[in-house]
């Protein structure tokens, strides 16, 4: 796992918190949305949290889908679930909430589940790409130049 | 909170678990039928890859499961506080991602990566009370 690799976690764990904290600030703002009129959740999408919320989450998704292409999703999803953490060691810091400790279990929890995977490989080898040859390797003369 | 409520809060809760399995597991598989962004990126610039990542079905079909997830939470939020859908909903997420990557993804998921999934969806539970 390289620094590059580190960084665009990283990105996931941050944006997807920061979103998730200006959709519910956005919601609690727009108020019930009811069955008889499903139709104004679209509504939802003209609130300013709402729309912040959508553009931190549209940034996390990029990240996501980056660590995605190189890592294994039963990789990425407990890892990134520092989040978790995050924002409550954020609300713990800046807003000055009381942290019981049911949830300092809970975020020992995710540390050690966090730890769990960090430990092991980020991706799953499959059969098809092992046998894949690699170019360089099968280069003329490259066999007989590393004899 | 009333039975009726209970009835509709949860299955707001079932509509985001399934959608957002469905919608992981999709886009893993568009992922990694893509290959790495970050080399794509750099040997064939950005448009490049937005243009391959939106050329993808099964990127398409991951968003419109994902966008399922999305207004199902909207709407279990409305219905019930962020404390009980968000965690409720991530943490069987997290139960379900494992069993469908194994099955649909073929991830090597071995008791390390299991004993994360129920670690997280366990915490997450626990700093949601």
């Amino acid at each position: 796992m390289n620094f590059r690799k580190c960084l665009v976690l990283l990105s996931v764990v941050l944006f997807s918190s920061a979103g998730d904290v200006m959709l519910s600030r956005g919601m609690k703002q727009v108020g019930e949305i009811h069955l008889k009129n499903l139709g104004s959740v679209f509504s939802a999408l003209g609130n300013f949290w709402i729309l912040l919320g959508v553009c931190f989450l549209l940034i996390f998704f990029a990240s996501y889908m980056t660590s995605l292409s190189w890592a294994d999703l039963t990789f990425v999803l407990p890892a990134t679930s520092f989040s978790y953490v995050v924002m409550t060691l954020l609300a713990y810091t800046l807003l000055h909430e009381r942290i019981s400790v049911q949830r300092w279990c809970g975020i020992m929890l995710i540390v050690a589940g966090v730890g769990f995977v960090a430990r092991g490989p980020s991706h799953t080898e499959h059969v098809a790409e092992v046998a894949q040859p690699v170019p360089e390797l099968t280069k003329p003369g490259f066999v007989e130049a590393n004899k | 909170m009333r039975p009726l409520s209970t009835l509709y809060t949860w299955s707001a809760i079932a509509m985001v678990v399934f959608a957002s399995t469905a919608g992981d597991i999709l886009l893993a598989k568009a992922m990694r039928q893509i290959g790495d962004l970050g080399h794509l990126r750099q040997k064939k610039g950005i448009f490049a890859v937005v243009a391959r990542v939106l050329g993808s079905t099964t990127f398409m079909c991951a968003v419109f499961f994902m966008a399922i997830a999305f207004f199902s939470l909207l709407v279990g939020l409305s219905w019930a506080d962020v404390s009980l859908v968000a965690p409720a909903a991530a943490s069987l997420t997290f139960v379900t991602n494992a069993v469908a990557a194994r099955i649909f993804l073929k991830e090597d998921v071995d008791r390390r990566r299991w004993f994360a999934a129920l670690f997280v969806a366990a915490g997450v539970l626990l700093i949601s009370h």
